[in-house]
């Protein structure tokens, strides 16, 4: 009993500003767009339009933990969605198309993680090189043409299905977030993550196989990133070569102002979500109140910037 | 041998391509003793430390814990003989709470989902840090909220907790003032009282003198000698560290 007490005393409060900026911008908008915010489609609405990019950032969180960063997730979206959407125009298999997009993902992060832990180079480096390569290779890949997908179970699983009247996304999204809080928290794997990424040195020297975790958050990373790609595909019943492109920031955006350490030793996958969701909502909420698309991302980035601010001015103070 | 001490170090020799970093040494740590290893910059004290964590491999001579010959591959190789090792630096991860600290890289799970078992580890630190008198506000608490002498006191009580018999120490207070050390101090006499053998790299003769029953002088990778604490007068400690006869 006196240690959950302790427990709750050594709570960092100011870890949780994502929450409280949640709760207010959710109340914000609920009283100045009160005819349609609160409604219940529109509220799933601004989870299913967010989807990919809480799906991305759960894996970022891994990776910013560890004291890394991967910037190739956005063109790593495209390059999985495309290679999806061709496998499935070809073979007509669905199962074989998403197992290939996933398997482009890993085997991307894959590449990352090699050139992170044996050629020793620093992944802003390395991760920003395979960026601009992928957005080549989507490119290259179908000459710069849609594909469609028009398989229907694929559209149904990773698009517009429904199970027990809720979109298929909003479950997507549990899952993905579910099975990262508890591989970040439940797991000796989390514990790793965030040792590695508070001091390499001292994770060595218990036993941690440093370079195995970094190799791990990198697969991790372009697994959820392919994921997402395979989202978009079937949402949008297509595959382009702009899928994803300006996903990165928004992404980082989410994951940062969930209270996940960009130094590393600190992550937080509920935070990222809610991170996710809070910008999701923003940017509907600004498109209700009859903002054109220019001013909308003027706001957005103001608004990221405080609420960057915030977090890491409170880590620094304590 | 009546009975094998904890740790026995036999003809250890270490070359760094033609230099010669160790050379010959023999020594031999009884449990229940704290054997001090000093000498002046470079002398060769951490790298000893190394050869017997791990790290370094010796280029002759032999390892023996317990009585049994071991070789070491690498660093982990030597922790799951029970090898621990308490650094200056500390290796320890000060975002995360003192419980995840003692367990790090040897974390406890339950059930069938090998799920972190939390609870357990909080309160099998607080048993430990309770037996050390390491006094900390609570195991859930985060390493980077407690002192420096709390702290290496968390290393401490971490490199015992795993420990089988020996824990080497590499300057264990050089980071910390004076009340701290003296806590430090404290916790390491607490461990000898538990029947642990305890070689410890001091720079800081004052302190090997209040901890350690034995000396061990090394000088440019030479063991210059060995000396029962109560029977060796400062000079003459200086005099071996140094090389000069005052």
């Amino acid at each position: 009993m006196t240690l959950i007490l302790d427990r709750l005393r050594t709570v960092n409060w100011r870890d949780h500003v994502v929450y409280f900026a949640f709760a207010l911008v959710f109340v914000y908008f609920a009283i100045t767009q009160s005819d349609y915010f609160l409604t219940t489609s529109n509220l799933t609405n601004v989870i299913i339009q967010a989807a990919p990019i809480t799906v991305m950032a759960v894996g970022t969180v891994f990776v910013l933990a560890t004291g890394e960063i991967d910037l190739s997730i956005g063109s790593t979206v495209a390059v999985a969605a495309l290679v999806t959407a061709k496998v499935l125009e070809s073979t007509e298999a669905w199962p074989l198309a998403a197992l290939a997009g996933l398997a482009t993902g890993l085997v991307i992060g894959l590449v990352n993680g090699l050139f992170v832990t044996v050629v020793r180079l620093p992944s802003f480096l390395v991760t920003l090189a395979t960026m601009g390569l992928l957005v080549g290779v989507a490119r290259q890949l179908t000459d710069l043409k849609s594909v469609p997908v028009l398989d229907d179970s694929f559209v149904w699983l990773f698009g517009g299905g429904k199970i027990l009247g809720i979109s298929i996304m909003v479950w997507w999204t549990l899952l993905v977030v579910l099975l990262g809080w508890h591989l970040l928290r439940q797991r000796r794997f989390g514990a790793h993550v965030l040792a590695v990424g508070n001091s390499p040195a001292a994770a060595q020297v218990t036993g941690i196989k440093v370079n195995r975790v970094r190799l791990k958050v990198f697969m991790i990373s372009g697994a959820t990133a392919a994921l997402a790609g395979i989202l978009y595909s079937g949402r949008l019943q297509g595959a382009r070569y702009t899928l994803g492109e300006s996903d990165m920031m928004s992404v980082l955006a989410a994951v940062i102002v969930g209270g996940t350490a960009l130094a590393g030793g600190k992550g937080a996958v509920v935070g990222a979500l809610a991170g996710s969701l809070l910008m999701a909502m923003i940017n509907n909420g600004l498109i209700l109140a009859g903002l054109n698309v220019s001013q909308q991302m003027i706001v957005r980035g103001v608004i990221i910037l405080i609420a960057v601010s915030l977090s890491l001015r409170a880590k620094k103070s304590n | 041998m009546t009975q094998s001490s904890p740790l026995a170090l036999r003809g250890i020799t270490k070359h760094f391509g033609a230099v010669a970093a160790i050379e010959r040494f023999d020594l031999e740590v009884a449990a229940g003793e704290i054997v001090a290893l000093v000498g002046d910059n470079g002398a060769g004290k951490s790298t000893l430390v190394k050869i017997i964590s791990g790290l370094y491999q010796p280029t002759d001579g032999e390892i023996v814990l317990n009585g049994a010959p071991v070789t070491f591959r690498d660093a982990s190789d030597a922790r799951s003989h029970g090898v621990e090792v308490v650094y200056q630096d500390l290796a320890l991860v000060d975002q995360q709470p003192v419980y995840m600290n003692m367990f790090l890289g040897r974390e406890l799970v339950k059930g069938p989902f090998r799920t972190l078992d939390r609870g357990r580890m909080a309160n099998e630190t607080q048993e430990l840090v309770t037996e050390l008198d390491v006094r900390i506000p609570s195991p859930y608490a985060r390493l980077s909220d407690l002192s420096g002498g709390q702290r290496q006191g968390i290393a401490i009580a971490r490199a015992t907790h795993w420990a089988s018999g020996l824990v080497l120490m590499d300057e264990p207070t050089a980071a910390l003032g004076v009340a701290e050390t003296a806590k430090v101090e404290e916790t390491i006499l607490r461990l000898k009282e538990r029947g642990a053998a305890v070689l410890v790299v001091s720079h800081n003769l004052e302190q090997v003198y209040r901890i350690a029953d034995r000396v061990v002088v090394l000088r440019r990778g030479r063991q210059i000698g060995t000396r029962s604490i109560a029977e060796v007068e400062k000079n003459e400690l200086v005099a071996m560290i140094t090389g000069l006869v005052q």
